[in-house]
């Protein structure tokens, strides 16, 4: 179940005054099961990107395909697409309407033509998996607090069973332990179920505990991708553009420059500890 | 204390996170502000005029097409229409882009005009005459609405709405005096045009983010389409409600209280090409005068 993007290449408001190239000549695959992080400061083009995965934006040139098929061509059913490619965005205020959580997680599956029943099955599991308390299911979702609505939200996707989730920046505006809660529990889906995770952040401290592979974005084109290991060898130029490796990733170079014998492969705090014990013996 | 944090830093100093959003704020306008309003951006003598003078300018060109009703007048008009329209950079297909809208207007005006004026008939058939007089007024009539849309097209092309809304607030300040409150006016248009832009950009973050969860507001009968709608203005109202909550606080917060003695930022002072335009007006004015006499004249003789 791979999405493979080939050449593509966003503009907005093509034709007027204020045409701004978004995506330059992207060609990326998003293999089965893999844990992806994405990063670029803002106005890199990540979320303009994410949008092309499930078909909300169409390319201005290029290819989006899903399984080997273009999902833009004729008799493409985009809606079914959408139900497989579950796109969380960055506000949960957007998306959530109903009178409480439960009906709200509801509305996903409920739209894919599924029983009573199902729908109810599957929104309860979902708000499982993502750890909401019980007590919760019966409240109007504008009483839920930051994190609270952030789980409502992306429980609100992953009760359609998608085989990719998609999740723009789920932390932003959360106090270190709603993130860690959050990314924990994104962790053990992808862990559970097996789904490809694609993470949206501009924290490299997030992203570099859970993902596998980090693409990094800069001004509509993919500068790196690699294993986070590799992507963090290049932290000057990072910071370049504007983004910053893991603390202990300056912790561990600036080690080394002052004489250590130490490996700059960590890139998280317990690597770095490891790392530090070998250097001392 | 959320708004004391913003005062103290200047703006080098600002936090990396409020940076991002206030450059952010900027960006979206400036995507955004076409459409709305359509002020088109151009680095001209008509953009950088007074809005006061623009306000002026349109007024008198309007009077003039209707208190002025000759050949020769139009002519004139026509000159110095085309003329102001070369001087805005603006692309003249953007100008006829306001036609579009009183097209169906402009027919029924030129059919009434034309088959209802009593006068000379030139021919006949069925039910209608069309006489000499009517032919003149309905060309006129034409020529006053086609004119009239251009000449209010070359304002809002080349004036941002916000500019436009000082602009009007200066212009009708001396209404004060007999108490209408042309600050608080001013202001609500002017934060109103503000959240238009916000408001779309919003609008499409819900839709895209309920096309994600498999919402359709696209098919169905009109009872299906209106529920289909609930998921995307339920949050719409919610924000745009959170939104008025929060900036009356804040401007609350940095010690708003209405007109009474408020300074601008970019205050509106009159330049020397204001004035300047102020000349060019009133000779206009004159030169309208004239030839509409000539045109009087010329058809006295003819008589």
């Amino acid at each position: 179940m791979s999405i493979r993007l080939e050449h593509l290449n966003y503009i907005y408001s093509a034709g007027t005054a204020f045409e701004r190239k978004a995506l330059d000549d992207i060609c990326l695959e998003f293999p089965d099961g893999q844990f992806v992080g994405m990063i670029g400061h803002t106005g890199s083009g990540k979320s303009t990107l994410i949008q092309h995965l499930n078909g909300l934006l169409k390319p201005t040139s290029g290819r989006v395909l899903y399984n080997g098929e273009d999902i833009f061509a004729e008799g493409f059913d985009l809606r079914r697409l959408r139900s497989k490619v579950g796109l969380v965005f960055q506000y949960p205020e957007h998306q959530l309407f109903e009178t409480d959580v439960f009906t709200d997680v509801c509305f996903g599956p409920k739209n894919l033509g599924l029983s009573k029943e199902e729908t109810e099955a599957r929104a309860l599991a979902a708000l499982q998996q993502v750890g909401l308390k019980e007590k919760y299911y019966k409240v109007s979702p504008f009483e839920l607090s930051g994190g609270q609505k952030r789980r409502a939200a992306i429980a609100g996707i992953l009760a359609m069973e998608p085989e990719v989730l998609v999740l723009d920046e789920p932390t932003a505006g959360l106090d270190p332990k709603g993130r860690d809660d959050i990314l924990d529990q994104v962790a053990k889906l992808h862990r559970e179920r097996k789904i490809t995770v694609v993470l949206v952040s501009h924290s490299m401290e997030d992203i570099a505990r859970y993902v596998e592979r980090i693409i990094v974005m800069n001004h509509g084109s993919v500068m790196f991708d690699d294993v986070p290991r590799e992507v963090f060898r290049h932290y000057l130029e990072l910071e370049q553009v504007g983004l910053a490796a893991p603390q202990v990733t300056y912790l561990v170079n600036e080690l080394r420059e002052k004489g250590w014998d130490i490996s700059t492969d960590a890139t998280t705090v317990e690597e770095a500890v490891q790392a530090i014990l070998r250097a001392l013996g | 204390m959320r708004q004391w944090g913003l005062c103290v830093f200047r703006r080098g100093q600002l936090p990396y996170r409020i940076h991002e959003i206030l450059r952010r704020r900027t960006e979206n306008t400036m995507l955004r502000e076409i459409t709305i309003g359509q002020y088109y951006p151009a680095d001209s003598v008509i953009h950088k005029l007074d809005p006061r003078v623009k306000l002026a300018g349109t007024l008198v060109f309007i009077v003039s097409l209707f208190a002025f009703a000759s050949v020769e007048a139009y002519l004139l008009a026509t000159l110095v229409l085309a003329a102001v329209i070369r001087a805005s950079k603006v692309p003249l297909k953007f100008m006829l882009k306001g036609l579009k809208a009183i097209f169906i207007l402009l027919l029924f005006t030129v059919a009434f005009n034309l088959f209802l004026t009593r006068g000379t008939p030139i021919f006949h058939f069925w039910i209608f005459t069309v006489t000499r007089e009517g032919v003149k007024t309905a060309v006129f009539m034409a020529i006053r609405l086609v004119y009239l849309i251009i000449g209010s097209s070359v304002m809002t092309l080349t004036t941002t709405p916000n500019n436009l809304t000082d602009g009007l607030e200066k212009a009708l300040a001396p209404l004060r005096r007999i108490r209408v409150p042309v600050h608080e006016i001013a202001m609500i248009m002017s934060i109103a045009l503000r959240f238009i832009p916000i408001l779309l950009e919003e609008t499409d973050k819900i839709m895209k983010a309920q096309t994600a969860r498999g919402a359709d507001f696209e098919s169905g009968n009109l009872i299906q389409r209106v529920r289909n709608m609930i998921p995307l203005l339920v949050p719409l109202f919610v924000s745009a409600f959170r939104r008025a909550n929060d900036l009356a606080m804040a401007m609350e917060a940095r010690g708003y209280h209405g007109g009474e003695g408020r300074t601008k930022m970019r205050p509106l002072v009159y330049a020397r090409r204001d004035k300047l335009a102020y000349l060019v007006m009133l000779l206009y004015l004159v030169a309208m005068f004239f030839v509409n006499r000539i045109g009087f004249f010329a058809e006295l003789i003819r008589w």
